[in-house]
């Protein structure tokens, strides 16, 4: 079977222990005559980098950034879970990995959301050992807290800069390699293409992004680290330079792409505030630890506020509508990030929205204030007040900010079985790049766990198994010189003269833009049939009009930033598409996928007992309990739809309430 | 609003550049410095005309990646900034903006605003790490750290490496980039051990990529958008002096 | 280390900066609190030259002379490479760069550097040396039946000179100058100084610079107040008479008042 996971078998808590002795091993001595390609440095494959660099691997590693250091993992602000329990309050492997099971709504797979929980606390020993300046108690041991719905602390964190702390730790264990000669790195190098040799990857095109000269490298894997597809709504949490392309090009030459209608919309992101836009800022989840989240209960006190006739502070208590304390009483405003993005939404779809585009609402520090002190919240959250202000210019300790969700992280990925190999043999991804372990939904705090599990603590005995399982005479076999080489680069290279030959009139980022346009609006927080399939319609027509009329100016030897948007845009049309088929195939609400039509009413017994508020996301286990997979069949035709049924030993399918 | 512009053009590292005037209209000021660039280059596009080449990533103050003189200043005149943080609210109706790239030679311009930077991934190879190999690692809480030392280390490691530092130095120097990196680490109980060995590696890197010195200037401290302190400085210089004497006398003996 | 290998990272030559101009500007007190003496009886200044001169054995007065020319060259040196190197670091300015906390000290430390460099040898052959005014030579002074220079009186004739006091006073301010970026920044090379002592070091900077340009720039001023018929604050009337009809030749003892003994 094409796609099959390659669970351990056993126990599953010692699948891994078990896989661990059972898996393939590389002599040292041999390990230099392997060469592993890694694709993005982020801290999946700054950590891969390092680690296998360190076994002795010939390592190359490409970053489309001008250092490793800048990957976008360097963005997330909250924290990194681990199972310690060195906070005493009941945490433990196998509660990490219920959490997040839950969390990610019944759509992962659970050995692998179990290996993650398994490793969870090597990767904060790891990271200490590192130097990573994690908060620390006065008494000198580490701190955590409790983060994005957990009711236990497990998260660690180094003020409000966790991801770039744990990126630069990453990042020193790479430079550590590449000063030694062991990894040799490719800064501004963007990957173009993966090239495979027998059906096994063994190589990537690449376009240097100073001198524009495509190159060819060979290896005997590639690893994909390159991150998430948010971009593909134009507006999200990502950085600029974020895209689909290397897992795009990947799917095109035969990997199986997972659950690409999984997009994770973050509820407290900065308002957009006009047109000139061209990115959203994330505040950290770690807000709504001592935040309220309000609207005014009133469309008419709504609509005031929104033209600036009323400031939002003299809105009296009983006008305030704290909608997620009212919803969830027990999770309050912290409430998973679907479940507080929705109720964000419906809120504004109710005419109660504030900010200038009525899409909005807010999160208020007054009573945090008053009860623990203004230098107390300056103290928690003062680096992230001051960042509110330098955007909006408002004051959060005098005018309560204002919030709504934005994409910021994308659960689907390419398919990839226990060892995170894809369904092309010698093809891993790790990382956001990959599928594996957030099901429909992430949980805070998980994502920096994820790409450092992939990095330091699976890959780098799995990337073992597979190469001592090919042997040791096909080491370095392959060259460049391959005539499956020499395709991939006329491929890619006709790509670029295609983009700089049409010399239309509008520009990349203008295409860009109206794709984001139809992706947010009919694939975005709720979505419906009618609308996605409109959505397709829509998006194959913008394909067409922009390999007809987009406009690149520069030439394909120089740095050009507009070629680089232009190739990206145009893989994040194909893949907004596969987006949206796949949010029309799945024909249930989970998770970061929420189907109009499939979710709970008054009419349900579940809503009428008492256990759901109706509007809440509806599953259906029996029909959707799969991972969809899609595989491309060729240019402009369907691609075809692959099923990896999830079965679940341990966890049982239950509803979600976090009343 | 409307803003009048003088951007550093050059077509790359072999051409000489020069400075290039445009105008621009209906700029929000809500918008960040950098979109104020985006606006201006789709309209080079419309007109057929090369766009403004600029580093930017994250566009949210922590990758590092933007890096520009912005009248005169690193990153622009608002204090702890970046560039990509910048708004437009903070400049007035008819303002004319000067914009340069990066200047000091260890950083030489690739195109227009686009500097090579590769010279602070030199100073980090050289020794701005732990070695601390994968799955070697005690349990976290087994050495404790006090709270004043891990807070010390976290203000130098909250260096996002931008270069403003170099670039406000009228030296171009790289002390402040290389002090954060070697106080976040030497300050620590686990970089203890090759703390010798990496400041002065670090500064030997810094030294060979052609960084310029330190004059106790203090521009580098108000150009750092995340408000990295000279004591940085300070500290790598007594590691580096007291490591010269260390390893002086371990040589001789 | 080797002589070469003194110069050849950025931070040693930080180091030689600043432990030169430590050794600098401790000569530089204890040179103007012998001075000061000045302030005292003819006998008291006349007795400490006497003792620099004769009684110090003059194995240590070489030693002192060289430790300080060697620091006075190894300061020059460094401050040249560590100039060439930074114009190098920097070879494009800015159209227009707003420099915000570089002090104007700071950025001029070479030119005052400089400029007092030019003093010191001019003074050394004024006062060491002897070759600008024939007369110093000649003024002696009797101690304790020993004969000896006349300390006091080439001071105050030195200073009778208004170009030379003001060429002097000049030197000092900025010598003053250079010490109030110099001092305090010698701590940040060696790694003493941190946020909080920041400001106390540059203040303590400032303060010393001007105390040591009050210590020095006093003595001309008054030396010229006293020449010139002001209160005789120093004995100026005395040397004025016993110098102003010298036949360039026999020895000049100034006739100090009595009570100028004691």
């Amino acid at each position: 079977m094409e796609f099959n996971a390659n669970i351990p078998e056993g126990p599953l808590d010692q699948k891994w222990t078990k896989h661990k002795t059972k898996i393939k091993l590389v002599n040292p001595a041999n390990r230099r005559k392997y060469h592993v390609i890694i694709v993005g440095s982020g801290l999946a494959g700054g950590a891969a980098a390092a680690s296998l660099a360190e076994m002795g691997y010939n390592v190359s590693c490409f970053c489309y950034q001008d250092s490793p250091r800048r990957a976008h993992s360097i963005a997330a602000q909250g924290g990194i879970n681990a199972s310690k329990n060195y906070q005493n309050d009941g945490d433990s492997t196998f509660r990490l990995f219920y959490d997040t099971v839950k969390g990610g709504d019944f759509r992962s797979r659970e050995a692998n959301v179990y290996r993650l929980a398994e490793v969870s606390g090597n990767i904060i020993d790891q990271c200490v050992a590192q130097g990573v300046p994690f908060a620390r108690e006065y008494g000198g041991l580490l701190a955590n807290r409790s983060f994005g719905g957990a009711q236990v602390s497990r998260t660690f964190y180094a003020r409000g800069q966790t991801g770039q702390q744990l990126l630069l730790g990453a990042y020193q264990q790479l430079s550590r390699q590449i000063g030694l000669g062991q990894v040799k790195m490719y800064n501004r190098h963007e990957m173009l293409d993966v090239v495979l040799v027998d059906g096994h990857a063994k190589g990537i095109i690449t376009r240097n992004l100073v001198d524009g000269k495509i190159e060819r490298f060979a290896g005997d894997c590639v690893i994909l680290a390159t991150g998430g597809y948010g971009n593909a709504f134009f507006l999200s949490t990502n950085a600029q330079g974020c895209n689909v392309t290397a897992a795009f090009r990947a799917y095109r030459r035969g990997a199986g792409f997972a659950n690409p209608c999984y997009t994770q919309i973050h509820p407290t992101c900065i308002p957009v505030h006009g047109d000139q836009q061209s990115k959203l800022t994330l505040m950290s989840e770690s807000l709504r630890n001592d935040g309220r989240v309000w609207a005014p209960k009133d469309r008419e006190t709504a609509k005031k506020i929104r033209e600036g006739k009323m400031h939002p502070g003299d809105v009296p208590e009983d006008e305030r509508d704290y909608y997620l304390e009212r919803k969830y009483p027990s999770f309050g405003n912290l409430a998973p990030r679907d479940i507080s993005s929705r109720a964000a939404k419906e809120a504004c779809d109710d005419g109660r929205g504030i900010a200038s585009t009525g899409l909005g609402v807010f999160l208020d520090f007054r009573d945090a204030i008053q009860r623990f002190g203004k230098d107390t919240i300056a103290e928690r959250y003062g680096n992230l007040f001051d960042m509110y202000n330098r955007i909006t210019g408002d004051d959060p300790y005098t005018t309560p900010m204002m919030i709504y969700p934005a994409v910021h992280y994308t659960m689907g990925g390419l398919w990839v079985d226990y060892n995170l190999e894809s369904n092309l043999p010698g093809l891993f991804v790790a990382g956001e790049a990959n599928f594996s372990d957030h099901g429909a939904n992430r949980l805070g705090a998980s994502a920096l766990m994820q790409g450092l599990a992939d990095g330091y603590f699976v890959l780098p005995y799995t990337v073992g198994n597979y190469l001592g399982t090919q042997g040791l005479a096909a080491a370095g076999k392959v060259t460049t010189d391959a005539p499956e080489f020499e395709q991939a680069e006329s491929d890619v290279r006709a790509k670029i003269d295609k983009l700089l030959s049409i010399q239309g009139t509008e520009s990349p980022r203008s295409f860009h833009k109206r794709l984001g346009d139809i992706t947010w609006s009919k694939c975005g927080m709720a979505r419906d049939k009618a609308g996605l399939e409109q959505a397709i319609v829509e998006i194959q027509a913008l394909k067409k009009e922009f390999w007809e009329n987009v406009k690149v100016v520069g030439d394909a030897n120089e740095i050009n930033q507009e070629l680089e948007r232009a190739g990206r845009v145009a893989d994040f049309m194909d893949f907004g598409e596969l987006m949206c088929r796949d949010a029309l195939m799945r024909e249930e609400s989970c998770g970061g996928h929420f189907r109009v039509e499939h979710q709970y009413t008054e009419e349900d017994e579940i809503v009428q007992s008492g256990y759901l508020s109706p509007g809440e996301a509806k599953r259906h286990d029996d029909e959707f309990g799969f991972v969809g997979i899609w595989k491309f069949e060729g240019e402009d035709q369907v691609p075809s739809l692959h099923k990896e049924m999830l079965e679940y030993e341990e966890v049982k399918f239950a509803t979600r309430s976090y009343k | 609003m409307k803003l009048h512009l003088k951007i550093w053009r050059q077509k790359n590292a072999n051409n000489p550049g020069g400075f290039e005037g445009y105008d621009l209209d209906d700029v929000s000021e809500d918008s960040s410095f950098l979109e104020m660039l985006d606006i201006l280059n789709e309209q080079l596009v419309d007109k057929g005309q090369s766009p403004v080449a600029f580093d930017h990533d994250c566009r949210e103050g922590i990758c590092g990646m933007c890096s520009m003189m912005i009248n005169g200043h690193a990153h622009g005149p608002e204090k702890a900034t970046t560039a990509c943080q910048l708004h437009m609210r903070h400049f007035k109706d008819g303002d004319t903006i000067t914009i340069e790239p990066w200047r000091a030679k260890a950083f030489p311009v690739q195109k227009d605003l686009i500097v090579d930077r590769t010279a602070f991934d030199g100073i980090i190879q050289a020794g701005g790490f732990i070695t601390a190999r994968t799955g070697s690692a005690q349990d976290a809480n087994l050495t404790p750290i006090g709270k004043e030392v891990a807070d010390k280390a976290m203000d130098a490691a909250a260096c996002i490496g931008c270069g403003a530092c170099v670039a406000a130095c009228p030296n171009g120097s790289a002390m402040l980039f290389s002090g954060a990196k070697v106080t976040h680490l030497n300050s620590l109980p686990q970089g203890k051990a090759e703390r010798d060995r990496r400041v002065l590696s670090v500064v030997h890197a810094m030294d060979d990529a052609g960084f310029g010195n330190c004059t106790n200037y203090g521009e580098c401290q108000e150009a750092c958008p995340k408000e990295i302190k000279l004591d940085v400085i300070a500290k790598m210089n007594r590691d580096y002096a007291l490591a010269s004497v260390r390893s002086f006398f371990s040589k001789a003996g | 280390m080797s002589p070469i290998g003194l110069f050849r990272t950025s931070l040693a030559k930080k180091f030689v900066m600043a432990i030169t101009g430590l050794i600098l500007v401790g000569f530089v007190l204890g040179h103007m609190l012998g001075n000061l003496q000045v302030f005292g009886p003819p006998e008291a200044i006349n007795k400490y030259a006497y003792f620099l001169h004769h009684i110090l054995p003059w194995e240590v007065l070489w030693v002192v002379r060289i430790v300080l020319l060697v620091a006075v060259v190894l300061h020059i040196v460094s401050a040249v490479l560590l100039v060439i190197e930074n114009r190098k670091a920097r070879p494009e300015t800015y159209e227009d760069q707003q420099l915000i906390q570089a002090s104007f000290a700071a950025r001029t430390m070479k030119y005052s550097g400089l400029i007092v460099l030019a003093f010191i040898i001019f003074h050394l052959l004024h006062f060491t040396v002897q070759s600008i005014d024939p007369a110093f030579r000649n003024l002696r002074f009797d101690i304790d039946g020993k004969d000896s220079q006349d300390a006091y009186a080439m001071i105050v004739l030195g200073f009778s000179n208004v170009g030379v006091s003001a060429f002097y006073i000049l030197a000092m301010a900025l010598l003053c100058w250079h010490l109030s970026h110099g001092v305090s920044s010698m701590f940040q090379s060696l790694g003493f100084r941190n946020e909080i002592w920041r400001t106390r070091l540059n203040r303590f900077a400032l303060a010393f610079g001007l105390l040591i340009f009050a210590g020095f720039a006093i003595i001309p001023i008054t030396s010229l107040i006293s020449w010139y018929g002001g209160p005789d604050i120093v004995y100026a009337s005395e040397i004025r008479q016993a110098t102003e009809n010298w036949d360039g030749e026999t020895p000049i003892y100034v006739s100090y008042p009595e009570s100028a003994k004691h």
